[in-house]
């Protein structure tokens, strides 16, 4: 038996990086050499780690819909184990996230300066976690690795953030705690309910109607927040202002997806009728979200801010997609996900390049960057289309799925997200007239330099993925197809079950009353 | 072949774009150029071989989109339509191409022009290979990134770039009911692939369906949603205003994009899915009225502009005009046929501008030229020449095209048809008067440019001029030569089944009937044109000055094109940035962080304060508070016990 096996490779993939910030803790000697060190010691880790999640997805068996690669140990008494395994639902958020954190540690490379090697342990912790999130197949183990994410996150924005680093941080844990707290009552009562916090067995378990209300409420809440859906969006665009350059991508890139796995490893198989209940609520907050969020992306001042905005309007779209519970739906959302993590994290990326030059994320300080910076001008460029959802780009893939899977469940939906086209349009091609375009003329950017060798090989990948997805997404498809068949499948039977138990109800009670007369 | 006649440019894009610096401006110019000529002598052979031959083709490439019962392949289709747009796009790139080697020669950033232009040459050729609706929306947002781009490519212009902008957001206005058109094909049809939808097309005839809390019917629907985006490409009323702004790039881009190719991508669009336009008879009423007043308020416009590549942008639109017009009375081919022949003058024209721009050392007004005959002669008869074959001269390519438009709208049968025949032929008149009058005011009477400039005009070199006879020729020829396979005997053999006709749709026999006073209407409308532009510039050049002063409400309603762009940031731009402010501001930082977060905290920490205060110090305050919590549970456990 080889050391890798399908049975472990879970669990390597999400520990391996903690393996290499224990190595780091190890690190002696002056200061300077530590960070080098610690610097190094990260992107090989890291890099190591993406290396050998290629092995899931080589070895991903696409024409199942059942977990792969499980691993089940007991833990904490019977009910609760740790178990572990990868649908083509989840497997695909672990192969991105072990694909930016290389990119997050090269961007950090020269603008964390002060206790690097605390810094790279944060983000190698937070690597473990969140793969966790995406492999654990035990309800509580999910709520650690979700929940334990906040910490290193909090400590990320808090320690190595901007000016107002501390509100910031703050109102992230706020706002997250809050639907923290009404998940892990879900989760008890999920327990007692069905005595096991096993994923795959409370998959087939039948949560009574009444209760699937409550438990979707719960989970909403946590997800809502996570996504983040409008009106708990408020902390994203501080925490990102506030956050350094890597905090921000995998913000964007990644923690903002673990709200949409959410919907569709909880919601919407567990709570499938309390999911089809509240479609229209979904539908409603993701709609605004994408008109509302698009509209305040136009207004803003400070770089990060507009694309933080942005993001909560893709993200409209995502929900969307998702509660439709079609098949392009569905699948136009999870890459959707995956497309915007790779390309709003390489637009924060670009936007850390420029701030790492100037220290400022004023739009009004730049202006006819393409003067001296021409690849930085093209790789904005791409991502910045990419985010218009121009076809060709992964941009479009995504946003362009959902909204013909949206149209067919609801018209005025996927009618009023339509109008985001425009909008998103409007709003990132004026920022990059702002910023790029134009004569160079303030002082401060006469001597301003182009992308160095290491940004270009940062970005370099994120440019890759944007084009290659965008004119061939099969291989996203073929990894998610068979899953999202079989989730919607059962979603539709489910919600059907229920409609014709509810007919019967209301047609045994109609007879009992004729009886009765 | 086929394929190559698409990726060829695609090549010379990436080799000018990635290693422009080390191939050098000539060798940019080469690349580009070189495999720009190859992919034309391609498809003059395709055109032969398909549109002569009478066969269809198809490539398939690489699957592209595929979830669930949504398939989409990037695969081409070569069929006559496809392959007359071929030509189109590739010949006029080609010179294009090599007229820029000219015309940007003093350009710093050449290898990036170059590289713009073929990326934009690829994008058309997407988007007329397409076999499906979501690659020709690949093609036609590529095509719109190359416009953005190129109209930009002078992006130290502030005015460039915002006319760069307008151009891609208004484009997307368009774009928004192309998707949704897109989406209510796969919606009712199931797929997105042409042949399949359009056979199914006929089963859905009368069907309605709930579209935003109506039952509407589905054919007109799908053919009015899909005609928004064909407005917004091609400039049509109302999502016009993007193209006379277009004018900022140079000069080569607007022969090229924003005259032969790119904004004729939506009568193409029309033409492809005639299989379902010809199912609603609402939708084509519809796009011959849209087309016929774009004709009519365009040409007004263009009566009044001073900058000589304005004139010709608006005259574009209102050539587009005319195309739609003939669409929606069903004559598709003839559509097709004045946009082939437009190509060619117009492309003309605009080279020929630019040309006089060239020599007037980047001069665009009218005012400030004149009497430049002398100095440009080769530069003058070219122009000559675009202009008669523009205002339909006999014998010209527009003769042949433009008045069949005009014909076949008499031919047809309702009110807006005959609306159209109106419009259409005033525009003629109009497009005469201001056709010559351009010429008049930039190569006739007294010179009004200063001493400096008209010392260093001179005569184009030769690799601006070679292009500028082959357009001419086209100019001339195309529509003598052509006629007989467009729109005559020939007509349904040449197109066989890449234009769909219905039953009742006999408008391509009915136009060859018409009486012969409307037939020869618009040649008469020519030559009161001219002879009106003679007389105001030529006989008496103080007439127009004081009919401007006297009509003045009339000459700045026009000067000012209708006031749209006004009315536009009025009522759409404007108030985006202030509901944007106020929901940024407002709606996030006053209710949502003000109850939410911060309200919760500023709660805790009221809290706080008041915990804080209980904290006093005194020891008797301690005692008191035990006391009490003392005789609480003292209570508790007393009323416990009585049970």
């Amino acid at each position: 038996m080889s050391m890798i096996n399908d049975g472990n490779i879970l669990s390597l993939v999400t520990f391996l990086p903690v393996v290499g910030a224990l190595l780091i803790l190890l690190f002696r000697g002056d200061e300077a050499t530590v960070a080098r060190n610690a610097r190094y010691a990260a992107l090989w880790t890291t890099l190591a780690t993406f290396v050998l999640s290629l092995y899931i997805w080589w070895n991903f068996d696409a024409s199942t819909a059942s977990f792969q690669f499980v691993q089940k140990v007991d833990w904490l008494g019977g009910a609760i184990s740790y178990h572990m395994g990868v649908d083509g639902i989840s497997v695909l958020f672990v192969i991105l996230t072990t694909f930016l954190m290389p990119a997050c540690i090269l961007a950090s490379w020269n603008s964390i300066t002060t206790r690097v090697r605390e810094y790279m342990i944060a983000f190698l912790i937070l690597e473990t976690l969140m793969i966790g999130v995406f492999c654990a197949l035990d309800l509580v183990l999910f709520y650690l690795f979700f929940e334990g994410g906040l910490i290193p996150m909090f400590l990320i924005i808090g320690v190595w953030g901007g000016k107002r680093r501390i509100y910031a941080s703050f109102k992230f844990f706020l706002y997250t705690l809050l639907g923290s707290v009404l998940m892990l009552l879900a989760i008890m009562a999920m327990y007692w309910d069905a005595g096991t916090t096993d994923i795959p067995a409370l998959l087939a378990h039948d949560f009574s109607s009444s209760m699937q209300t409550w438990l979707w409420l719960a989970f909403f809440a946590s997800f809502a927040v996570k996504m983040p859906m409008w009106p708990v969006h408020t902390w994203l665009p501080d925490a990102h202002v506030e956050a350094p350059t890597a905090g921000s991508v995998i913000l964007a890139g990644i923690m903002l997806k673990m709200g949409g796995y959410g919907f569709l490893r909880f919601s919407l198989p567990m709570f499938p009728v309390a999911s089809a209940d509240f479609a229209p609520l979904i539908f409603a907050l993701s709609v605004i979200a994408v008109v509302y969020t698009s509209l305040v992306a136009l207004v803003q001042e400070d770089i990060k801010k507009l694309i933080a905005y942005s993001s909560i309007a893709h993200m409209g779209f995502v929900t969307m997609g998702i509660f439709a519970a079609t098949q392009q739906g569905v699948q136009g959302g999870i890459f959707q996900m995956l497309s915007h993590g790779w390309v709003s994290g390489a637009l924060f990326l670009c936007v850390g390049v420029i701030y790492d030059r100037l220290h400022t994320r004023e739009i009004a300080a730049y202006g006819g960057l393409v003067n001296r910076m021409p690849l930085y001008a093209v790789a904005f460029m791409i991502f910045t289309m990419a985010n218009v959802g121009l076809p060709g780009t992964s941009g479009f893939v995504g946003e362009f799925l959902t909204l013909v899977g949206t149209f067919k469940v609801n018209t005025w939906v996927a009618f009023i997200a339509s109008t985001g086209v425009i909008l998103s349009a409007a709003y990132a091609l004026f920022l990059y007239r702002r910023v790029i375009f134009g004569a160079l003329e303030k002082d401060t950017l006469k001597n301003i330099l182009d992308l160095n060798m290491r940004e270009v090989v940062t970005l370099a990948p994120l440019i890759a993925a944007t084009i290659f997805f965008g004119v061939y997404p099969s291989p996203v498809f073929n990894v998610t197809s068979v899953s999202v068949e079989h989730l919607i499948a059962n979603y539709t039977a489910a919600v059907e079950a229920h409609r014709v138990a509810e007919a019967g109800r209301t047609a045994l009670d109609a007879l009992h009353l004729i009886a009765t007369r | 072949m086929y394929s190559a006649i698409v990726f060829l440019p695609l090549v010379g894009f990436l080799t000018a774009g990635l290693f422009g610096r080390w191939i050098g401006v000539r060798g940019s110019q080469l690349v580009t150029s070189g495999l720009l000529v190859a992919s034309a002598a391609l498809s003059v052979a395709a055109f032969v071989n398909v549109a002569l031959g009478g066969v269809t083709e198809h490539v398939q490439i690489l699957t592209w989109i595929d979830s669930g019962s949504f398939e989409t392949d990037w695969r081409l289709r070569i069929d006559t339509l496809t392959s007359v747009m071929l030509v189109v796009v590739t010949s006029v790139s080609a010179l294009v191409h090599i007229y820029s080697i000219g015309y940007m020669s003093h350009d710093p950033q050449q290898p990036r022009f170059f590289a713009y232009l073929s990326l934009f040459t690829f994008a058309m050729l997407a988007l007329v290979t397409a076999d499906n609706f979501v690659q020709l929306f690949f093609g036609w947002e590529g095509v719109g990134l190359a416009s953005y781009l190129l109209i930009g490519f002078w992006y130290q212009k502030p005015s460039a770039n915002a006319a760069a902008i307008k151009a891609f957001v208004v484009n997307r206005v368009g774009d928004f009911g192309l998707i949704l058109g897109i989406a209510t094909i796969f919606l009712m049809v199931g797929s997105v692939e042409f042949d399949t939808v359009f056979k199914a097309i006929p089963g859905l005839a009368n069907k309605s369906f709930l579209f935003l809390g109506h039952e509407v019917p589905v054919v007109t629907t799908i053919c009015l949603l899909l005609f928004m985006g064909a407005m917004g490409k091609s400039a049509q009323f109302m999502l016009h205003t993007w193209l006379p702004d277009a004018m900022e790039g140079p000069t080569p881009v607007s022969a090229l994009i924003h005259a032969a190719t790119m904004v004729t991508a939506g009568v193409f669009l029309v033409a492809r899915c005639s299989p379902i336009f010809e199912y609603s008879e609402t939708a084509l009423t519809v796009v011959t009225f849209i087309g016929a007043t774009t004709a009519f308020f365009a040409a007004t416009i263009g009566l009044v502009q001073n900058d000589i590549k304005r004139v010709i942008a608006y005259s574009t639109c209102s050539q587009l005009g005319y195309m739609f017009a003939a669409l929606g009375v069903g004559a598709y081919e003839v559509a097709m046929f004045h946009l082939f022949t437009h190509a060619f003058f117009k492309a003309l024209l605009f080279l020929g501008s630019g040309s006089v721009i060239h020599a007037m050392d980047g001069e665009q007004d009218m005012r400030k030229m004149g009497g430049l005959y002398k100095l440009v002669p080769a530069t003058y008869a070219m122009m000559l020449i675009g202009t008669l074959a523009l205002t339909g001269f006999p014998l010209t390519a527009g003769y042949f095209s433009k008045d069949a438009i005009i014909e076949a709208t008499f031919a047809g049968h309702n009110p807006v048809h005959m609306y159209a025949f109106g419009m259409t032929v005033f525009a003629a008149f109009l497009t005469s008067f201001y056709s010559w009058r351009l010429v008049f005011m930039t190569f006739h009477g007294t010179s009004r440019a200063d001493h400096h400039t008209l010392e260093h005009a001179h005569e184009s070199p030769l690799v601006m001029l070679v292009p500028l006879i082959v357009l001419a020729i086209g100019a001339l020829g195309a529509g003598i030569v052509f006629k007989h396979y467009f729109i005559g005997e020939g007509h349904e053999a040449f197109w066989l089944e890449a234009i769909y006709r219905g039953t009742s749709n006999h408008i391509m026999h009915a136009m060859h009937e018409v009486p012969e006073w409307a037939a020869n209407l618009p040649t008469v409308m020519m030559a009161l044109g001219f002879g009106l532009s003679w007389y105001f510039y030529i006989a008496r050049p103080d007439l127009p000055v004081e009919l401007a002063r006297t009509q003045a409400p009339l000459y700045k309603f026009l000067l000012n094109k209708w006031y749209f762009d006004e009315l536009y940031d009025w009522i759409l731009v404007k108030p985006a940035f202030w509901i944007g402010r106020t929901f940024w501001k407002f709606g996030d930082g006053r209710i949502i962080d003000g109850i939410g977060p911060d309200g919760v905290a500023a709660r805790v920490i009221d809290v706080t304060r008041g915990v804080v205060r209980l904290q006093t110090g005194y020891v008797y305050h301690y005692a008191f508070a035990m006391l009490l919590g003392v005789a609480a549970l003292a209570t508790y456990f007393m009323l416990g016990g009585v049970h």
